[in-house]
């Protein structure tokens, strides 16, 4: 009895695919995203409820978003791009349009407009920092510390982790010249709007490199997110530098002994690219999911699963409690105005340019 | 006798020359062979030789600065780089012509990437102008030296058009160069400066490294394999598994898990600080430095020293020694001057499998080794993956190519490869 129901069904739905299938859209689509608790939010927030519309689509994942740039120019050169759908930092998003590797957008006619009519352009405002890029979130590198290790007087500003005497102990840094160099910079006295002139000049990198000289034998570099909070929890540093999604979920989920220090934190941004020259069948299917998966309910959904800060304005009212802890997400966002009092905008041509140059000077400073 | 003053070919019974007949015979039976051979013959071609030819390939390859700029790179030919002067108008107009094709096919960026390895900030030169020359007339809109000037003040910086004159050609030694901490000055091949200068330390702590590692394998290994060895088999058969399970286990798994011992606040040092033996706020620094990763590295590698090292001594005759013995010689000279020689070939096949794998080594250092502790493959994987400098990453796994096979050719030179053996 089972059985015959099962094949019926199993009959029905095999006769309906192609009609329930709009007449040019694939039925497959590969995502690529960062893995852990943010594809997580992903696959809640936009994945599953776009599937119970179209039960017969397929999503692969790929956990390759930390290579995208990589593996895109040499699928592309190859010829046999795989992808569908890639999540990518802004900076990447940025060399990929640049290249050509991924298709540029009009925002206005592929994006849902917000609830009030808006024009997605307008709500996503000056996030879509490129053609190709479709915002997602705001996310933010800051610093976590060992509430039990930081005495009565907890850091408040970014320079107490350049000061050794008040707060000994380890730190985490990220082991790359990006942020790094900047905060050095601010703590060694330079103001906000000039770090990026300094910079320029030798005299500056040298000056950077020189004030986290001071702080070298104390430091673990990193370069998976994951680690700082591990490295907090086992109490090997007293703070350290990370993604604020990861720290949340060690402070909130985990209820880890750690707290915030927002003071400079290094905004950046995440979204959608779609790799250029896709086939008809598979841009039609991509773009009807894009479409669905950034308007302004689904973005303040994936903020019930993960702290990062939906891209589209239209999207923060709705931002509400966490899905399973029930305590509310405003106040862990990194765009929330207390936490967003002193914050550093990092600057995506400069480092496109001198990225190389750095890396070299910042790699032989680590190796000397 | 008389068949000796025979001075024609030897005939076959068919009435061909024998030499003729007896190569065409062997000839059958060598194709038959290679048909044997050839799905692998063609896999290992296909999946091995070909992309490390295509790797090494790209390691002098510099097609993109002529294939896209193919008219600038012609009108720059007779540009005297050394006068200090801006090139003129004709080169501009080159230039304005190549941007626009290239900017419609999105190459340009490319092209900038690439000369931004030699000369920083040429990058946004590229793409700044790329944007504007893409809506430029070119009959019309002339001259434009002036314009491109005014996009950005670079383009009259006599450096940027020696760079893009220095690599027009369409192959190149620049990244080798880089690779050696070197650069194309305005007088050849130079030193980088001091603060630059990462791939010697690099290489040269990749060998240190993988030499220690190699050593304490050996060390660690060869009473484990001796012990193995030299057991009744059924005990034996159990040790082997324990040395086999670690083996069987994630590399990652194995990572992770000396990361939990060797941190400051881990097993060890609280093992150390319990026992009274370091106090509490001087504990030992065991990773994130040389020292863990080549611990690490050492247990990882181990099994691969061990196992030839064993399959050779089971094949040493017990009598021997016992001969040794019995002749007179006290323990340690039958070891010494008996046995060890003996093993000396499982010594060598092991050497050579953990110091080859030591040197390309890169997760595990990448995870404890901090940043004293990294090797040159840590760099590979970084330009390969991240800054997708892959002409440099080329360049640096082609040295460590060289180098892997040279150090081969020293060992056979040294030590004889015959003289290894995996059983």
């Amino acid at each position: 009895m089972k059985l015959t129901k099962l094949t019926a069904l199993a009959a029905t739905t095999a006769l309906c695919a192609p009609m329930a299938m709009a007449a040019d859209m694939a039925n497959e689509m590969t995502i690529v995203s960062w893995g852990g608790a943010y594809q997580e939010s992903q696959l809640k927030a936009y994945v599953v409820p776009y599937q119970e519309m179209h039960p017969d689509l397929k999503v692969i994942w790929d956990e390759s978003s930390a290579e995208a740039t990589a593996k895109m120019r040499a699928m592309t050169e190859a010829g046999n791009v795989t992808w569908d759908l890639v999540d990518v930092v802004a900076s990447d998003a940025m060399r990929m349009c640049d290249e050509g590797l991924a298709a540029e957008l009009d925002h206005d006619e592929v994006l849902a407009a917000a609830p009030d009519g808006t024009p997605a352009s307008e709500d996503f405002g000056e996030l879509i920092v490129s053609d190709c890029f479709v915002p997602q979130i705001v996310y933010s590198t800051t610093f976590g510390y060992r509430m039990d290790k930081v005495g009565d007087t907890p850091p408040s500003s970014i320079c107490d982790i350049f000061d050794t005497a008040k707060y000994p102990g380890k730190r985490a840094l990220q082991k790359r010249p990006i942020d790094n160099v900047e905060w050095a910079l601010y703590c060694d006295g330079v103001a906000k709007d000039e770090i990026y002139d300094v910079l320029s000049t030798d005299e500056g990198v040298e000056r950077a490199l020189a004030k986290l000289d001071s702080i070298k034998d104390q430091v673990v570099w990193w370069t998976a997110g994951a680690e700082t909070p591990q490295l907090l929890a086992d109490g090997e540093v007293v703070m350290g530098s990370t993604f604020n999604g990861r720290l949340f979920s060690a402070i909130a989920e985990q209820n880890q002994p750690i707290d915030m220090l927002w003071d400079m934190q290094s905004f950046d941004l995440d979204g959608w690219i779609v790799p250029a020259d896709l086939p008809e069948d598979r841009k039609a299917r991509v773009m009807d999911f894009l479409k669905f998966a950034t308007d302004t309910q689904r973005l303040a959904d994936q903020a019930k699963f993960i702290s990062y800060g939906p891209a589209r304005a239209s999207s923060a009212p709705l931002v509400g409690k966490h899905a399973i802890l029930g305590i509310d997400m405003a106040p862990h966002m990194p765009t929330d105005p207390a936490n967003a009092g002193n914050v550093h905008v990092y600057d995506y041509e400069w480092w496109a340019d001198n990225r190389d140059d750095l890396d070299a000077k910042f790699q032989a400073w680590l190796a000397k | 006798m008389s068949d000796t003053t025979h001075t024609g070919p030897v005939l076959a019974a068919d009435g061909t020359p024998l030499k003729r007949s007896l190569a065409r015979a062997l000839r059958m039976q060598k194709i038959r062979a290679l048909m044997l051979i050839a799905p692998l013959l063609l896999f290992v071609l296909l999946t091995f030789i070909l992309p490390i030819a295509d790797m090494l390939f790209r390691s002098v390859e510099n097609k993109i600065v002529s294939d896209t700029l193919p008219k600038t790179v012609v009108a720059l030919k007779d540009w005297d780089a050394n006068s200090g002067e801006t090139p003129d108008e004709a080169i501009f107009a080159a230039l304005a012509a190549d941007l626009q094709v290239a900017a419609q096919e999105k190459t340009h960026t490319r092209v900038g990437s690439r000369l931004n390895y030699e000369n920083p900030g040429i990058s946004s030169l590229f793409r700044k102008a790329g944007r504007k020359v893409k809506r430029w007339d070119l009959a019309e809109d002339g001259p434009f030296r002036e314009q491109f000037i005014k996009i950005d003040e670079d383009w009259a910086d006599p450096e940027v058009w020696r760079t893009i004159q220095t690599y027009s050609g369409a192959y190149t030694n620049g990244y080798f160069l880089n690779a050696a901490d070197f650069q194309k000055g305005a007088e050849g091949a130079e030193l980088r400066p001091e603060n630059e200068r990462i791939y010697g330390t690099l290489f040269l702590r990749t060998l240190i490294m993988s030499l220690a590692i190699t050593v304490s394998c050996i060390v660690l290994g060869y009473p484990v394999a001796w012990i193995l060895a030299n057991l009744p088999s059924r005990t034996a058969n159990l040790l082997m598994i324990l040395v086999l399970l670690p083996f069987w286990t994630s590399l990652l798994v194995r990572t992770s898990a000396w990361k939990v011992m060797l941190q400051q606040q881990g097993v060890i040092n609280d093992t150390l600080v319990w026992l009274g033996l370091v106090a509490d706020d001087a504990r030992l620094v065991m990773i994130n430095n040389q020292f863990g990763t080549i611990v690490a590295m050492t247990h990882i590698l181990l099994p691969f020293m061990i196992l030839p090292m064993y399959s050779v001594m089971q094949t040493i005759n017990p009598s021997y020694l016992r001969a040794a013995k019995s002749l007179g010689a006290t323990n340690w000279t039958a070891f010494w001057r008996v046995y060890f020689p003996q093993s000396v070939p499982g010594i060598g096949a092991g050497s050579i499998l953990v110091f080859i794998l030591a040197i390309g080594y890169y997760i595990t250092p990448e995870l404890v080794g901090g940043t004293k502790g990294v090797f040159i493959s840590n760099r590979i994987a970084f330009h390969i993956s991240q800054s997708l400098n892959w002409g440099l990453a080329a360049a640096l796994g082609s040295i460590l190519l060289v180098v892997v096979l040279a150090l081969y050719w020293a060992y056979d030179k040294i030590v004889g490869i015959d003289n290894v053996k995996l059983g």
